[in-house]
């Protein structure tokens, strides 16, 4: 696959990938080294994704990973699924994203149904509904965390920090408690992030 | 605990699903997670397909198993078919969800990824990119907000908050944690089966 044209100066490492660098052998290949990722990866897999596919395969360098990964969070779906479809894709065209896609998801949908299978079994245990509980209390935690965590954007974000932070209290005033539908609050408060962000991106 | 359910869907229910979900995937952007609060006015406060402890128990659950986050919307759609009967429509109702959050997404990324790649330093890309952060964000804590006062069987006002203090200091302090520390999750999901196991939380 050639590399797409650069329209930019910005200085990139690998501008000389070598052409013997190592890539994925084949559709299997591709299936079995995204299982094998997927199973690893407890509560999300990117920074499982970074390690094995940078790190130890180098079928992409970090420099590459980064921009992947931006340009995956951009679009609808989810990341790391975004990026096993760009890195599948690139290498053996639709089939190779389908083959990557089909590695992240086959085998653990079958463990998860598994594992929900055998906790209705025991749902009537006060003690499995308990530990089903405080494990909902931890995740509410976890993704209130991932929230916190993308804070740092906002230095980056050609808006002033208070547009920012009024954007996304509004965003959860309307979601959290006056349950709006999300259509709504994405295209209206989204959009006016956008077009703010594009307006200041031109001073 | 919330009375279980029992459904009765027609295949326009289920196209009702389905449309959801699609439209769903195609307003993903920071992934599944970001419109779960979404997904919960919608099937436990619209049309009670599901129960808080189902809908929780989805995303738990797939925390605690091994690959991409986004299965919880399998397990969503495994609660609707077993609330609707049987696991044959279980089994549909994973087909139907799945199907559905992952097709526009997959489709929209794989054709723009390779534009958006080279078109990366394009004003309007940037943006978009960055246009879009603070509702991301606003997303994220929404949910978690969602998810900790259903799992405190309660709507989040100060007297159900007081009340279950012990759960919202769970959720304040796992979240602390896993925002400040590189512990892996699943201690503190252990953590979290424990204390909920022996009725502390």
């Amino acid at each position: 696959m050639n590399a797409p044209p650069r329209t930019d100066n910005t200085p990139r490492t690998d501008s000389a990938a070598p052409p013997d660098r190592p890539r994925p052998r084949s559709l299997s290949d591709l299936f079995v080294s995204f299982t094998l990722l997927a199973l690893q990866g407890f509560g999300g897999v990117l920074a499982i994704v970074q390690r094995e596919v940078v790190d130890r395969k180098g079928w992409l360098t970090q420099d590459e990973f980064i921009e992947d990964w931006a340009v995956a969070q951009i679009m609808p779906g989810p990341n790391v699924v975004n990026l096993s479809l760009m890195i599948g894709g690139r290498y053996f065209g639709f089939a190779g994203a389908m083959a990557a896609l089909a590695g992240l998801l086959t085998v653990p949908l079958m463990l998860v149904l598994a594992l929900v299978v055998l906790h209705d079994r025991f749902a009537d245990s006060a003690a499995v509904a308990g530990a089903l509980h405080g494990m909902a209390a931890v995740c509410a935690g976890l993704i209130g965390a991932a929230g916190l965590r993308l804070v740092n954007a906002f230095k980056k974000s050609p808006m002033p920090l208070s547009w920012c932070v009024a954007i996304s209290a509004a965003g959860f005033i309307l979601v959290a408690f006056l349950k709006c539908p999300l259509a709504w609050v994405l295209s209206g408060l989204g959009g006016l992030g956008c077009i703010l962000t594009y307006r200041r991106l031109k001073a | 605990m919330t009375a279980p359910l029992h459904l009765t869907l027609d295949w326009a229910d289920w196209l009702n699903l389905f449309g959801h979900f699609l439209t769903l995937s195609m307003m993903s952007v920071g992934g599944a997670i970001s419109t779960t609060s979404e997904m919960h006015r919608f099937l436990v406060d619209q049309h009670h397909w599901l129960t808080q402890d189902q809908f929780n128990q989805s995303i738990a659950l797939a925390q605690a198993a091994p690959g991409p986050n986004v299965l919880f919307v399998a397990l969503m759609g495994w609660h609707v078919g077993m609330n609707a009967g049987s696991t044959a429509a279980a089994l549909f109702g994973v087909l139907v969800t799945m199907v559905g959050i992952m097709t526009p997404s997959t489709i929209i990324t794989y054709t723009a990824a390779r534009w958006g790649h080279r078109n990366r330093e394009l004003r309007a890309v940037r943006a978009f990119k960055q246009g879009m952060a603070p509702i991301v964000i606003a997303l994220l804590l929404s949910t978690a907000w969602i998810m900790a006062s259903s799992a405190a069987a309660g709507t989040g006002t100060v007297r159900d908050v007081l009340a279950h203090w012990p759960l919202w200091l769970t959720v304040v302090v796992s979240g602390l944690v896993i925002w400040r520390t590189r512990i892996h999750l699943l201690w503190l999901l252990a953590a979290g089966a424990v204390l909920g196991a022996l009725g502390l939380i």
